[in-house]
């Protein structure tokens, strides 16, 4: 069998491959931060909560009404997306001119109400999440095995990432939505509403964060407690990419969740750390971020 | 007309302007208070809880050193609160060190992690440094997750008290009250101390306008390196102390969790407060023993008062009073 510094080959690949998925989360949780960051200036620490919702709406979806994981991917998002502009309009829009540390604490304690309130009615072990049939089984590439629905996740992730970049940085919209985060005040004067813009934009990214939590679902177990850590490995990504560019978060994203799967291989001790470590030397070496314009 | 410059001149000579003179004497009533509160209080409650409030208290004070007077959110405190429980229960325990210089271990390590966490966070501004802060934190709790001497998730049981400078015993709740209390003051005093020295101005004025700061002069990373390493050592302090008291050093000490916490003690207290600090930790302290009983219910009241603090009550307990009564608290 071939190896690599001691490591078959098939073992290497599966384990990136793990990490890509990984990865595809950490890109998607990441894009939205970056999005939500420069129009809103808050920093979302419910993101990762968002991300559990989802997942936890695809569950209640399929347990309550019988509703599949096809429509789910469609309906949960939508569901947290609205529930996010909700909080958008009701709590973030008010703390609005004030210093970003706000809307970091007022987030985290919604993330925490969040969580909390999923782990009283949902329990902390979680609950597995069936893949759809479509989906199982997977494919001898000959080198490795390639379960579907893993390569699914993967490639999802690639076309929203590209669509949410393809938006921001190619149409109409997306260009309001650039200089709206250069200067909202000179754009609202063009006739643009700038407050429903930033509602959309807040919606978007959460609902965003929920669809890849549907999409982690049937990888993971759906619990309560799935996006409080996951959070804060992503807010380390944030600070490797910068937030100023939406393709750096992405890429950064990706290649973090490879690294990760990597270190798995081959000093497993080190996995859970290996992006803190990353996010440390960084910030020796060029701490405006790999990505970032101003430090 | 010719008192009043003299007084001035003279103040002035001490290295106090005749304002900031008038804002430590205001202190001296509250401060008064304070002390009468904590000598009564063990003849009425209960002493451990008591030492768990004044653990937390001198967290908390060591937190709003940094963001009430810096203006740093750090999202990482934890790490010095439990590195510091760790150690301090490791050298009481393995090393059979004496109280005094268990609880000085502690206090030390936590001071090298701030210096080496400062410095790394310190690069970068804002939003970024609180989330450098959590990462670096977390980090951390993988560490002491994995690493062989913090017991796993068992943590660090049945840490013995020692005795004070090897002749008082401090097994009783009561003599062990006194202790944690002049160590509570000490750091508290100390923190009133540096608020009001020059060394605080400049801080304020870091908090103020960094620029301008620099500007005008001053190394403002250096001096934003300084309060975060002596945040981080007198956070320490509480730590090791917290785990002399419960005789025991655990996970959840380096958990975000715990950072969460001690932001919401300062929060609703009252940022840049003297006094916030304290009480929001006892208020923290006694809502979470008020709902224990209530289980995860706990996490909803925290996100609840997170929200309802920025949303509506930003300057805090303390704040707030001190608006009313018009004197600086």
């Amino acid at each position: 069998m071939t190896t690599v510094f001691g490591v078959p080959l098939q073992a290497l690949f599966s384990q990136v491959l793990v990490g890509l998925i990984n990865g595809s989360f950490y890109a998607l949780l990441s894009l939205g931060l970056a999005i939500i960051f420069g129009l809103l200036n808050i920093v979302n620490f419910a993101h990762g909560a968002f991300y559990m919702l989802g997942a936890l709406g695809a569950w209640l979806l399929l347990e309550h009404l019988g509703i599949g994981y096809w429509p789910a991917l469609i309906i949960s998002p939508l569901i947290v997306g609205l529930f996010g502009a909700l909080i958008e309009r009701t709590m973030l829009k008010r703390i609005r001119g004030l210093d970003p540390i706000y809307g970091l604490l007022l987030t985290f304690g919604l993330a925490l109400v969040i969580q909390g309130v999923a782990r009283n009615y949902f329990g902390v072990s979680g609950e597995p999440y069936d893949m759809p049939p479509q989906l199982t089984g997977g494919k001898n590439l000959g080198f490795m095995f390639l379960p579907n629905y893993r390569a699914w996740v993967v490639l999802v992730s690639v076309l929203l990432c590209t669509l949410t970049w393809f938006v921001t940085e190619r149409t109409r919209l997306g260009s309001y939505l650039r200089a709206a985060t250069e200067n909202p005040l000179l754009v609202q004067a063009f006739g643009i509403n700038v407050p429903r813009l930033i509602t959309l934009t807040y919606g978007l990214g959460v609902g965003l964060a929920a669809l890849a939590g549907v999409m982690a679902a049937p990888i993971y177990r759906v619990s309560p407690l799935m996006g409080s850590d996951l959070i804060i490995v992503v807010f380390a990504v944030v600070v490797i990419g910068g937030m100023g560019s939406i393709f750096g978060s992405i890429l950064t994203g990706f290649a973090l969740g490879v690294i990760e799967g990597l270190t798995k291989v081959y000093y497993p001790e080190a996995s859970s750390t290996v992006v803190f470590v990353i996010m440390a030397i960084v910030l020796m070496v060029k701490p405006a971020g790999l990505f970032g314009r101003t430090a | 007309m010719t008192a009043r410059v003299e007084a001035e001149t003279k103040a002035a000579a001490r290295g106090l302007s005749p304002a900031r003179n008038n804002e430590v004497r205001s202190l001296r009533v509250p401060i008064a208070i304070l002390i009468g509160i904590c000598l009564v209080a063990p003849f009425v409650i209960y002493p451990v809880f008591l030492m768990k409030m004044l653990c937390w208290a001198l967290f908390a004070c060591a937190f709003n050193l940094l963001l009430g007077y810096v203006g740093l959110l750090s999202f990482g405190h934890a790490l010095f609160f439990g590195a510091a429980g760790y150690l301090t229960a490791y050298a009481a325990q393995t090393w059979g060190f004496p109280f005094e210089l268990a609880l000085l271990t502690g206090m030390v390590t936590a001071a090298v992690l701030g210096l080496l966490v400062g410095w790394l966070a310190i690069r970068r501004q804002g939003i970024y440094f609180a989330m450098i802060t959590l990462a670096l934190a977390q980090m951390f709790y993988f560490f002491c997750l994995r690493a062989p001497f913090t017991g796993g998730e068992d943590g660090i049981q049945g840490v013995p008290r020692g005795k004070l400078l090897g002749l008082v015993s401090l097994e009783g709740n009561l003599t062990l009250y006194w202790v944690v209390l002049a160590i509570f003051l000490f750091g508290f005093f100390f923190i009133v101390r540096v608020i009001h020295s020059p060394f605080g101005q400049v801080l304020k004025a870091v908090r103020e306008n960094e620029p301008r700061a620099v500007s005008l002069g001053y190394r403002a990373d250096q001096y934003k390196l300084i309060a975060f390493v002596l945040s981080a050592a007198l956070s320490g302090l509480a730590g090791g102390m917290k785990a002399i008291v419960f005789q025991l050093a655990s996970l959840t000490d380096v958990y975000w969790t715990t950072s969460g916490e001690v932001i919401l003690m300062v929060l609703l207290g009252g940022l840049g407060t003297v006094f916030g600090p304290v009480v929001g930790a006892v208020v923290i302290v006694c809502v979470e023993s008020f709902l224990a009983q209530l289980g995860g219910w706990v996490t909803v009241v925290q996100g609840g008062l997170f929200v309802v603090c920025v949303l509506a009550f930003r300057r805090g307990i303390i704040g707030e009073l001190s608006r009313l009564l018009h004197r600086p608290l």
